[in-house]
């Protein structure tokens, strides 16, 4: 309770420990989703469904040309090029928290049991998630592997260092990236990306769609992307819509997953 | 269907041209008739469908989603058929496509007013990937980077027959292109083609080197010419519309109405596509406004008009003439052309001279009074030999200009280099301020790029996405072959070829040259 409001934390399924926020305040009900997915992924905490009067949504992927296809189907896509290129390192761009792990627990359900190099700045936070329980196979540090040792293999970096020097270290590499925003192929084009990964840790546009109606709300307040076209839908279906803009949370481009 | 998407979607991404050609000769070789010839068709450019136009795939789009959410997306996404391919409402793929084959069928036979249907059923029954290729394919704008001359490559890899030969037929073959197949897999004679559109290769020269060459070579032994500043043609005469073909074997007639209509008689021409109006060739940037264009508009016809210099024949009528010596050729040409007079093809004019001192000499003033490339050089005895032969045809270019510049900006290169700074942009003083000029990305060994490397990721002060401004400290010599006024960069010169010539580490920034400098460049071209 803050000052007579009732705070309670749902998780919201985006990475681990990552929440929705229940505020209650005499009988209404208001919830911000923060960033959240609804697929199944056993390195973050299943997202919970919250009934609310006011929503507060994401919009990272607030179109309809953003329909994430299923991950395993991705992942596929990742091993069978992994195997056509058996003389490559197969470089994957995630960002360290969440992604880089969602990554590897998903090669863990595809049955992919050899080491996972990883870049220094994975190492601290996949030792946390394996710390909460999440077991994600074995790994090792790119930067002490020898260049044999990577053709072949699969290596995960944020996507800083994916062009940078450090890169450099590994034998042809495939350039992988896994984001949402990979689906546009033209954009993985213009980025050098030669294998896009489409995994999102974020709901797509019909997961947003599913669930501001399954909450029950009758105002939805909607955030943190591409505002318009989820305020139209909603308006649409006859609900108050507006698009919230946060004080300095301009949008700075493609960020956010 | 399955398999051609995939094939699309790795020539889009994959950068490396070695790449692009073993998975193109996979898919050559995997495929069976007539999908892969279909295939091929797309992949040059050779196919479209006339029905299936951006109006068409708009209607049917927006009978399945909210016409205001299309637009918002096809804002974001920026291409069309790309917009299309992702939000149609996925579906979960039920169904495979028909064969490549099969599909090219149905768009080029399905009436106009049953084809929003069929493409709404088609996109239905896609996977996701196949959804992007399949608008790809129906609207013939592949956009993914690959050239015609890319996907003949692989074909001639595969077959282990010379590029050449297949050039020589392509514009005569019909899709899809069953009997070239046959041919390529050894099961049959090399497709006889209409003379017409047939592309003979080209003879091509070598550079000369100055301090080695000449010496060796006597001057009598040679003719010489101007190297013009055009393109290298072939423009083919006879019965019915003539062709004219680029150095590659690209037809492109099709842009040079003007030139193409207004010529006659019978022969197979080489020579150089110029503009400019009775026969005084414009610039290089005067002619580049009708390259690269499909059809040529009215304003483009009547400002630059074309013309060919020409400087050789390979058939004189319906003979052969390319076992001939160049000095029996030149005199059919000659003879020919007084036969034939012309408003669009001139002849390249024959220089006199008596040693190598007199040509040094008229290739500098003809380069600082005219701006001309250089000297080309032929062995009077050589017949018209394809490919590049040596010791018969040599080109001499002018000396380089070059100039001092400062590095600005750096950019990462594409490809290997997509972990360099590889790409500079570099520019001279005007006043106190640089101003760019230009922008080179070779002439550098790898060991130099390496040293540049660092020298630009410890020397930056400020970085714009891609983009690294760097410290106004290090100087390049940069060679460039003509500089020519540019309302696009601020300084108001554009250079054309530049490339690193060498790099001053030694080289004081202040003492790099000036805007007023590159004046004396502007005038000679």
């Amino acid at each position: 309770m803050v000052d007579d409001v009732e705070v309670t934390l749902f998780p919201a399924g985006h990475i681990l420990g990552s929440a929705q926020v229940r505020l209650r305040y005499r009988g209404e009900t208001i919830v911000d989703t923060g960033d959240y997915k609804r697929l199944a992924d056993p390195t973050a905490q299943a997202f919970e469904l919250v009934p609310c009067d006011i929503l507060v949504t994401e919009a990272t992927f607030g179109l309809p040309v953003f329909q994430h296809p299923r991950p395993m189907d991705e992942i596929r896509r990742l091993l069978k090029s992994v195997a056509d290129n058996p003389e490559r390192a197969h470089l994957i761009g995630a960002y360290a928290l969440g992604k880089a792990q969602r990554v590897m627990s998903l090669l863990r359900q595809a049955g992919y049991d050899r080491p996972i190099f990883l870049h220094g700045a994975m190492v601290e936070l996949t030792s946390l998630y394996e710390e909460r329980g999440i077991s994600l196979g074995p790994t090792k540090l790119a930067i002490e592997a020898s260049k044999a040792e990577l053709a072949g293999a699969i290596v995960i970096a944020p996507p800083g260092a994916m062009k940078d020097r450090w890169s450099r270290r590994l034998p042809d590499p495939v350039l992988a990236m896994a984001s949402g925003w990979m689906s546009v192929k033209q954009r993985a084009r213009q980025s050098g990306v030669e294998l896009p990964l489409v995994i999102s840790d974020h709901a797509d546009w019909n997961e947003l769609r599913e669930t501001i109606s399954e909450t029950g709300s009758s105002q939805v307040l909607v955030t943190h992307g591409r505002e318009d076209a989820l305020v139209y839908w909603c308006r649409q279906q006859g609900l108050a819509a507006t698009p919230l803009n946060i004080v300095g949370y301009d949008e700075l481009g493609e960020g956010g997953e | 269907m399955k398999r051609f998407a995939e094939l699309l979607e790795l020539l889009a991404l994959t950068p490396s041209r070695n790449r692009k050609i073993e998975a193109l000769k996979t898919y050559f070789a995997e495929t069976p008739d007539p999908d892969r010839g279909f295939a091929l068709a797309i992949l040059t450019g050779a196919l479209s469908f006339k029905n299936v136009k951006p109006a068409v795939l708009r209607e049917v789009v927006t009978r399945e989603v909210d016409p205001h959410l299309f637009a918002l997306s096809y804002d974001y996404v920026g291409d069309l058929g790309e917009t299309i391919a992702l939000i149609w409402p996925h579906h979960g793929a039920q169904e495979d496509l028909p064969r490549l084959g099969d599909l090219v069928e149905l768009l080029e036979t399905t009436s106009k007013s049953r084809l929003p249907d069929l493409i709404a059923s088609l996109l239905t029954r896609a996977a996701i990937n196949e959804r992007w290729a399949l608008v790809k394919l129906a609207t013939g704008a592949l956009r993914i980077g690959l050239s015609a001359r890319l996907a003949k490559t692989a074909l001639a890899e595969m077959s282990g027959r010379p590029v050449q030969e297949i050039e020589e037929i392509w514009h005569g073959l019909k899709i899809p292109y069953t009997e070239l197949f046959d041919w390529l897999e050894g099961r049959g004679e090399r497709p006889d083609i209409a003379h017409e559109v047939r592309f003979h290769p080209l003879m091509l020269s070598n550079p000369i080197d100055e301090t080695v060459d000449l010496d060796k070579l006597d001057p009598k032994d040679f003719s010489a010419e101007w190297k013009w500043d055009g393109i290298r043609v072939q423009l083919v005469l006879g019965n019915g519309p003539a062709s004219l073909f680029s150095r590659t074997g690209d037809d492109i007639a099709a842009a040079f109405p003007d030139l193409v209509d207004n010529v006659f008689g019978q022969a197979v021409l080489d020579g150089e596509l110029l503009v400019g109006e009775n026969f005084e060739p414009a610039s290089f940037n005067d002619l580049q406004q009708r390259l690269n264009r499909k059809v040529a508009s009215a304003r483009h016809l009547a400002d630059y008009p074309a013309f060919i210099r020409v400087y050789d024949m390979l058939f004189d009528g319906l003979e052969d003439v390319r076992r001939l010596r160049w000095t029996e050729r030149r005199q059919r040409l000659e003879a020919w052309l007084e036969k034939n007079p012309q408003t669009r093809l001139d002849l390249s004019e024959v220089l006199s001279f008596a040693n190598w001192e007199e040509l040094a000499e008229l290739r500098r003033r003809g380069a600082a009074e005219h701006g001309h490339e250089g000297v080309m050089l032929k062995l009077k005895t050589s017949p018209y030999v394809p490919g590049r032969p040596k010791g018969l045809w040599f080109k001499w270019k002018r000396d380089p200009n070059v100039v001092d510049a400062v590095l600005m900006y750096a950019q990462r290169g594409h490809g290997k280099r997509s972990s360099f700074y590889s790409d500079y942009t570099f520019g001279v003083w005007k006043g106190n301020e640089l101003v760019p000029i230009g922008k080179a990305y070779f002439g550098f060994t790898d060991a130099e790029l390496r040293e540049l490397d660092k020298w630009v990721r410890n020397h930056t002060v400020a970085s714009f996405g891609p983009v690294r401004e760097v410290a106004k400290e290090l100087v390049f010599e940069v060679a460039f072959d003509s500089a020519q006024l540019s309302g696009r960069h601020k300084s108001g010169v554009a250079l054309r070829f530049p490339r690193i010539s060498r790099i001053r580490w030694d080289k004081p920034a202040q003492e790099a040259g000036t805007l007023e400098e590159m004046q004396v460049f502007l005038g000679a071209t």
